[in-house]
């Protein structure tokens, strides 16, 4: 699979985006906190519409690649390139109207907003209203408003959530809560998205609803995807390309079946550490 | 999709909330126009009415930066401050320019918001970048330093023109002028423009302004950033601009606040804005419930008044004043309290089920 | 010459404040609230002691104990009554409940000792000390404000390092369920904190009063207002920080009294603070805060 790239040793592109220019370009990333490294040369590239798995034990610095992504963390080495474009010195906000969206491990919703407005405000750099209609509530202010909404619903419904639209966030269940993060995430219009543990707390059936809805992001809305997650059967499933970090190193890159039979995998999960 | 439209076709429930807040307000103004009429208010509380309105704004404003924006802000009567004696100088200016009263307070409430605008800026820039206490007391520090430059503050006018200056009033070099700000002495002969009237449309100004800005897509994001900054920057929201938005606009309504209640009296002074007035409008906004206009407009006006019903205990009416708000603030936060009125809470929503966005009055 | 002289009255001035800023800093650190009310502890203790020597007739010495005794009641009491109930609530609802404490306090004080300003007798027994043939005069009161001062400091610095209950203040202050999980009395441990406050609260009272003599309900606000300032301006949470904050703080209030303009000396104070903050936004000495994502 990595035979039409010409860098194969970086890429996992699936067959299908190897023509296109890739969403998403690390080159020997890295990140230094106090002396200690967490991240250490970090090169990986994500094709256009692939869905693409980080996986490794606990503390292996998945979390800090993502931080490193999106920018909330700056990077000791090496560049990004999103969609071709450095984001070197971008603030988080700037990196995510580049295309960027991302969901937390630990649920960042607006809980004490409506469901809809969660959505909307992931709407907002894609809602053409100037601070004089917001105050007067004139001059097309009753437009925008009406359009925002529309799509939001429209997004909402796309999970089968638009019956909870005025629900307020916090008080939804927790599966729920997840997949309003990835909505909220999809309404900025990104071109990659990235989910930390989409899976963590749900049940099978969650988790089989979840791996559908992750289909369902590509193949509408042809982005990528990269998803952290422990749920092997989760990865091995819809992952077309999966790499396994281990002490803030790339330990492995390539195919579910490759991965699955890499030696150095099955030694990081459970050779000397022992990890789930 | 037919869920979808009709879910559109729903009225919008914030506006109704904002048809409350107005007739509460349209209410009161008629009643207690009417009782004023037949004389049915005595003098101490009808004097009282349009500082009352200029804290209700205060509090409306205050309650943007601290309810909505989630930032502690401990001077915003530096920004009263700065409103009230921008609208004075500029009423004084243009008294023999505009001779009508209502459009020279007009002019000058627009003055005065100008300014304090200006100063929310300048302020707003180096401190929004702080967090939680830290904010807290450089807003403190920013309200002291604007008392006391105003203190300093030497403005008078003659043919020649407007003279400022910050050692005394004869440094003017004003040959036959008037006097507008003396220092520590304040300003003086300032010509009463305020009214009741008055103050109850720049009231419905503010709320107006603030209940339109919460709904639109500029105040979703500011409330996306006091529930979650990290999360609001990962959508593409840029947080110092939202935040500094947030605060100017909640300058401007001081400002304007600050000249109404300056045109009430022929003199004020600084110190009249100082750290004591900025809790005091804190108070009215965290009792009120923030985020709830109609909340804080209720407790500005019982609590402002509150000293005045104790007028008969004279010494002791500010100590039980202290003892009511220590007892309210236990009972509304303390865990015990907090338990049962969750309780309540439970039976309610059963029937009720989440219609409360704003989340009624939890501080 | 004088700019020695303005030196140690800044030096001075700057240990009441580093003394005020210590209760704030440690409480702060402790339970994470703005004590809004303890610049009016000041007050109260200085109140104290003026009563106590003066209608009681007792030695200094005897009155500022006294004076630390009935703070140290009155900052446990306060604890107890009115912050206690509010451990798990918002912290402006804390902060709303210590600004009505403080109002009870001036009201308190108002009704008890009335409005007119009392001249309050310096604690000090000493003269003065003429240096340089008197061409420098170093005032009693300076002398031992500043010996208190390091004292407090040495005396705070061994208990928090040293002690049982120090280690377990400090405990308390970097998480609050962990110390309660490992057998920390966390109710106790807070009461001591604001007992200690309180009783440093009184000296400084004292203090204060010895070298600005005039005592009136409002007495404590400003100080109060400028300690907390001291405290936020060498890093809230930090013993030497608030040291430090404290004495630079009273060192750049004199000097811009003396050499810049008296009316505008606040204002540069919190200029100074405003600046600090801006290059240091923790603080001084104040440690960086990074929000885990």
């Amino acid at each position: 699979m990595s035979k039409m790239i010409p860098v194969p040793s970086n890429s996992i592109i699936p067959e299908r985006d190897s023509d296109k220019k890739p969403i998403l370009e690390t080159l020997h990333l890295g990140i230094d906190f106090g002396g200690l490294t967490a991240v250490d040369d970090f090169t990986l590239t994500v094709g256009r519409t692939e869905i693409a798995g980080l996986i490794g034990p606990n503390g292996a610095g998945k979390t800090t690649v993502f931080n490193l992504l999106t920018n909330v963390y700056q990077p000791t080495r090496g560049t990004i390139m999103l969609d071709g474009v450095s984001t070197a010195k971008k603030t988080v906000a700037q990196v995510s109207r580049m295309g960027i969206a991302r969901t937390f491990q630990n649920i960042r919703l607006f809980s004490n907003m409506s469901v809809i407005d969660n959505v909307k405000v992931g709407l907002h750099n894609s809602i053409d209203q100037s601070l004089f209609s917001a105050i007067t509530h004139c001059f097309g202010y009753r437009k925008s408003e009406k359009k925002s909404r529309e799509e939001a619903l429209e997004l909402l419904d796309f999970f089968s959530m638009a019956d909870w639209a005025d629900f307020q966030a916090g008080s939804l269940p927790y599966g729920a809560q997840r997949r309003l993060e990835i909505v909220r995430a999809l309404a900025t219009h990104p071109g990659i998205i990235l989910l930390d543990e989409p899976a963590a707390g749900m049940n099978p059936s969650e988790t089989a609803e979840l791996m559908e809805n992750i289909r369902k992001i590509r193949d509408t809305f042809h982005i990528a995807v990269m998803l952290i997650e422990h749920d092997m059967n989760l990865v091995m499933n819809i992952c077309e390309g999966i790499c396994v970090l281990d002490h803030g190193k790339i330990i492995a890159k390539g195919t579910p079946d490759e991965i699955k039979s890499n030696p150095k995998v099955i030694e990081a999960y459970l050779g000397k550490k022992k990890e789930a | 999709m037919s869920r979808i439209n009709s879910k559109i076709r729903n009225l919008n429930k914030f506006t109704l909330t904002n048809i409350e807040s107005y007739s509460i307000v349209i209410v009161a103004y008629i009643v207690i126009s009417l009782l004023n009429n037949f004389g049915k208010i005595n003098n101490s509380i009808s004097g009282q009415l349009v500082p009352i309105c200029a804290y209700i704004v205060m509090a409306i404003s205050l309650n943007l930066t601290v309810g909505f924006l989630g930032e502690l802000s401990l001077g915003h009567a530096g920004f009263m401050s700065v409103g009230a004696f921008a609208g004075v100088i500029t009423a004084s200016c243009l008294q023999d320019v505009i001779p009508s009263d209502i459009l020279r307070l007009i002019v000058s409430i627009i003055s005065g918001g100008i300014f304090a605008g200006i100063a929310g800026l300048i302020i707003g820039i180096p401190v929004l970048r702080l967090r939680g206490d830290y904010l807290a007391i450089v807003t403190l520090a920013f309200g002291e330093i604007i008392k006391n430059i105003i203190n300093c503050l030497y403005v008078g006018i003659d043919t020649s023109g407007l003279h400022i200056g910050m050692t005394s009033i004869e440094a003017l070099g004003m040959t036959n002028g008037r006097i507008i700000l003396n220092g520590p002495q304040g300003a003086v002969g300032i010509t009463k423009l305020s009214s009741f009237t008055a103050g109850v449309i720049l009231i419905i100004f503010a709320l107006f302004v603030v209940l339109n800005f919460v709904n639109s897509k500029t105040g979703r994001a500011v409330t996306a950033i006091r529930d979650n900054a990290i999360a609001a920057e990962s959508v593409g929201i840029g947080l110092t601009r939202y935040k500094l938005t947030a605060f100017i606009v909640s300058a401007v309504l001081a400002g304007m606040a600050g000249v109404l209640y300056a045109m009430n009296f022929s003199s004020i002074v600084a110190k009249k804005f100082d750290f004591n007035t900025s809790i005091l409008i804190l108070v009215f906004v965290v009792l009120g419930g923030m985020g709830n206009i109609v909340g804080t407009i209720i407790a500005t006006t019982v609590l402002y008044m509150l000293p005045e019903l104790l007028r008969e205990y004279a010494d002791y009416r500010m100590l039980i004043y202290a003892i009511v708000l220590i007892l309210v603030m236990l009972l509304t936060n303390s865990e015990k309290t907090k338990q049962i009125k969750e309780q309540i809470m439970l039976k309610l929503t059963r029937n009720k089920k989440y219609e409360e966005r704003e989340g009624g009055n939890n501080v | 010459m004088t700019f020695i002289s303005n030196l140690i009255s800044g030096i001075s001035l700057g240990s009441v404040y580093a003394i005020i800023a210590l209760g704030y800093t440690m409480v702060y650190g402790i339970a994470k609230m703005l004590n809004f009310a303890h610049g009016d502890v000041i007050m109260v203790g200085a109140y104290i002691s003026f009563c106590a020597s003066t209608y009681l007739h007792l030695p200094p010495i005897v009155s500022i104990v006294i004076a630390m005794i009935v703070c140290t009641i009155l900052g446990i009491v306060i604890e107890g009554l009115a912050y206690r109930p509010l451990r798990r609530a918002s912290s402006l609802a804390v902060l709303i409940t210590a600004i009505g404490v403080s109002y009870f306090l001036q009201n308190a004080a108002l009704l008890i000792w009335g409005s007119t300003p009392m001249t309050f007798s310096s604690v000090v027994g000493f003269d003065s000390i003429p240096l340089f043939d008197g061409g420098l005069i170093v005032t009693s009161e300076s002398i031992v404000t500043v010996i208190a001062c390091i004292i407090i400091m040495i005396c705070l610095t061994l208990f928090t390092q040293k002690t049982r209950i120090g280690k377990g203040m400090r405990a308390v202050s970097e998480d609050k369920d962990a110390a309660e999980l490992m057998g920390i009395n966390v109710n106790v441990t807070i009461s001591i904190t604001f007992a200690i406050g309180s009783a440093l609260a009184a000296i400084a009272g004292v203090l204060l009063c010895s070298a600005y003599p005039i005592l009136t309900p409002t007495t404590g606000s400003m100080p109060g207002i400028k300690a907390f300032t001291a405290a936020v301006f060498g890093g809230i949470g930090s013993i030497p920080g608030a040291m430090l904050g404290g004495i630079l703080l009273g060192i750049i209030e004199i000097f811009s009294k003396s050499y810049i303009s008296t009316e505008l000396s606040d204002a540069i104070v919190f200029a100074v603070l405003i600046l600090v903050l801006l290059i240091k936004p923790t603080g001084l000495l104040g440690k960086k805060m990074t929000e885990k994502v």
